[in-house]
């Protein structure tokens, strides 16, 4: 397989996905697979293409600094899971 | 005809003239989804008090002297688009109750119009799917045949118009999620150009990809209702400062297809497609060639790559979107031992399905160091031939036809176990999204099953109309679309 199982493991844990035995092993195959069935596009030479990150012309769109209308600060905290004093809270970050 | 069953110009006609009320059309689309629903499975959330109360408001505006196309027509929204007096989901235990703040602009522009917003309709978990079997909640039920998929993502929205529970619905297409859908269910779907609908509160999966869609009756309905969302937005700077033209209007300026170039290009008709599709596809051609069009072969040459191209681009600006689902603003939160970076994984861990992981995993991997040029930088590189593709073939036709999907609606759980084959039911309108330009499915027939087949038709960036020219035109020469399921 393309990927081992500690890469399926560093990849999780970029991604912040708290994965069972059993699930590292059914993506680390899944994705394996993938990832081979993928590999035609090597076939291509591309050295010489501009990679497309968007099909519109449009770049950097500003519009001027004037101030509008917003969330209120109730409606932002109205699907919080835990909040205090206008403030989301959250567990402690352990180092 | 039970008045569920008519298309929302037809519905329109009998409000404006008062032959019946926005309540009472309310009340039989409500009674027919009462009737079906439990068997189609198509809404996620639907509360028919509250849609009797959007009905009657409909019936004040009339009254105090409002008109318009959708005033009063009931309507279904997929659930990824934010409604702030319904619940979104996103197909998703990890925003299980989520109200949004706001509505997304669609949403805003439907209810300006005066759109009776039914419900939310069913679809796979962030949009990430083709059948709907992916919801976390529930599998929706293709009305043709209730043991086969509806389609996906927006399956919940097609089998909605396809059963008569709404009379129009918008849905999302990022791989095709709109048109497939629409074609396995026997309905129109719409994907506009990029950049043609605002995307503001469409829960993002991948950002340069997505875009609202419409899904309706016939062709006319598509034409109505993309011209009430179309249009650039402050909100969303992706969307293009260009005049939206008047759709349905544009529909009866042309009688037949003289002077019209249909391309019809080769790698769309293939082995391993269902051969029901590929014979009534090219008979469908045939009726545009009647009809007095032009019709050439053309070439999309790299049609092939299209599939490893969208499932690395997708999945990476996925992979970046679907970062925000952390426990912390909204949605799920699992404690767990480690604090808050345990809190994280545990929620996502749990609060995300299958195939939304894999497609975080994929993503991520593709864009990370060491990977990054060999699978992301790629992908842009080959999007790039691509989309060349389509701009070479727009040069010399003004439409192409191809077929929607290379079978008709397989069996529930037929692929689930199967991620490959399950992308796979995409390749024929993958490549729309990659180049940006826009097309819809049509119905052109049905397989010996009694399953739709539909057809594309696709048009150049913001060439809806013309799109929509070509397609009316089909559909004035046939019935397909008069045709319901039996339920």
């Amino acid at each position: 397989m393309i990927l081992t199982r500690e890469q399926v493991e560093h990849i999780a844990e970029l991604a912040r996905l708290a994965l069972s035995d059993a699930e590292v092993a059914l993506y680390q195959e899944q994705l394996s697979a993938i990832l081979d069935h993928f590999a035609q596009l090597q076939e291509l030479d591309t050295q010489a293409i501009p990679p497309t990150a968007t099909v519109l012309p449009l770049r950097s769109v500003m519009r001027e600094d004037e101030a509008g209308s917003t969330v209120t600060r109730d409606e932002i905290l109205s699907n919080a899971p835990a909040a205090e004093d206008g403030c989301f809270t959250v567990p402690a970050v352990l180092d | 005809m039970s008045p569920y069953e008519w298309t929302i110009l037809e519905a329109s006609a009998r409000l404006s003239a008062g032959d019946v009320s926005a309540v009472e059309l309310a009340e039989a689309t409500i009674a027919r989804i009462e009737a079906v629903d439990a068997r189609i499975k198509a809404y996620l959330h639907f509360d028919a008090e509250w849609a009797l109360d959007q009905a009657r408001a409909a019936d004040r505006r009339r009254k105090a002297g409002e008109s318009g196309a959708l005033l009063g027509v009931p309507v279904a929204i997929k659930d990824v688009l934010c409604t702030r007096d319904m619940p979104t989901t996103c197909g998703s235990r990890i925003l299980e109750g989520f109200r949004p703040p706001y509505d997304a602009t669609v949403v805003d522009r439907m209810r300006k119009a005066g759109a009776v917003i039914l419900g939310k309709t069913n679809t796979d978990e962030f949009a990430m799917g083709s059948s709907t079997e992916n919801s976390a909640y529930f599998t929706t039920l293709n009305p043709w045949d209730l043991r086969r998929v509806p389609g996906g993502s927006s399956g919940g929205s097609a089998a909605a118009v396809a059963a008569g529970e709404c009379l129009g619905a918008l849905g999302s297409d990022t791989g095709g999620s709109v048109r497939q859908p629409a074609g396995l269910c026997g309905v129109v779907g719409l994907k506009p150009s990029y950049g043609r609908v605002s995307r503001y509160g469409l829960v993002a999966y991948a950002s340069s990809l997505d875009q609202v869609g419409v899904l309706a009756r016939d062709v006319q309905d598509a034409a109505l209702l993309l011209g009430v969302i179309a249009g650039r937005d402050g909100q969303d700077s992706t969307s293009m400062n260009l005049p939206v033209p008047d759709y349905v209007a544009g529909l009866g300026e042309v009688d037949g297809l003289g002077g019209v170039r249909v391309g019809v290009p080769s790698e769309y008709f293939i082995e391993g497609m269902q051969p029901e599709v590929r014979d009534t596809v090219r008979a469908a051609v045939s009726v545009l060639a009647d009809l007095g069009a032009e019709v050439r072969e053309v070439s999309l040459p790299h049609t092939e790559y299209a599939l490893p191209v969208y499932y690395l681009i997708a999945p990476a600006e996925a992979s970046a979107n679907l970062a925000r689902y952390d426990g912390v603003r909204y949605g799920l939160r699992v404690e767990a031992a480690g604090g808050l970076g345990g809190m994280y994984t545990a929620t996502r861990g749990t609060g995300f399905g299958a195939e939304v992981k894999r497609r975080i995993m994929l993503g991520t991997y593709a864009l990370s160091a060491g990977y990054y040029d060999a699978y992301y930088l790629k992908a842009q590189q080959v999007r790039t031939l691509i989309k060349r593709d389509f701009d070479e073939a727009f040069e010399s036709v003004d439409v192409l036809i191809a077929p929607t999907s290379p079978t008709t609606a397989f069996e529930i759980g037929e692929k689930v176990d199967d991620p490959l084959q399950m992308y796979l039911a995409d390749v024929f309108t993958l490549s729309m999204n990659l180049a940006g330009n826009c097309g819809l499915s049509v119905p052109c027939g049905f397989d010996a099953a009694d399953l739709p087949i539909g057809m594309q038709v696709m048009g150049p960036a913001f060439g809806e109309d013309k799109a929509l020219r070509v397609a009316y035109a089909y559909e004035r020469a046939t019935d397909w679309h008069t045709r319901r399921p039996i339920l």
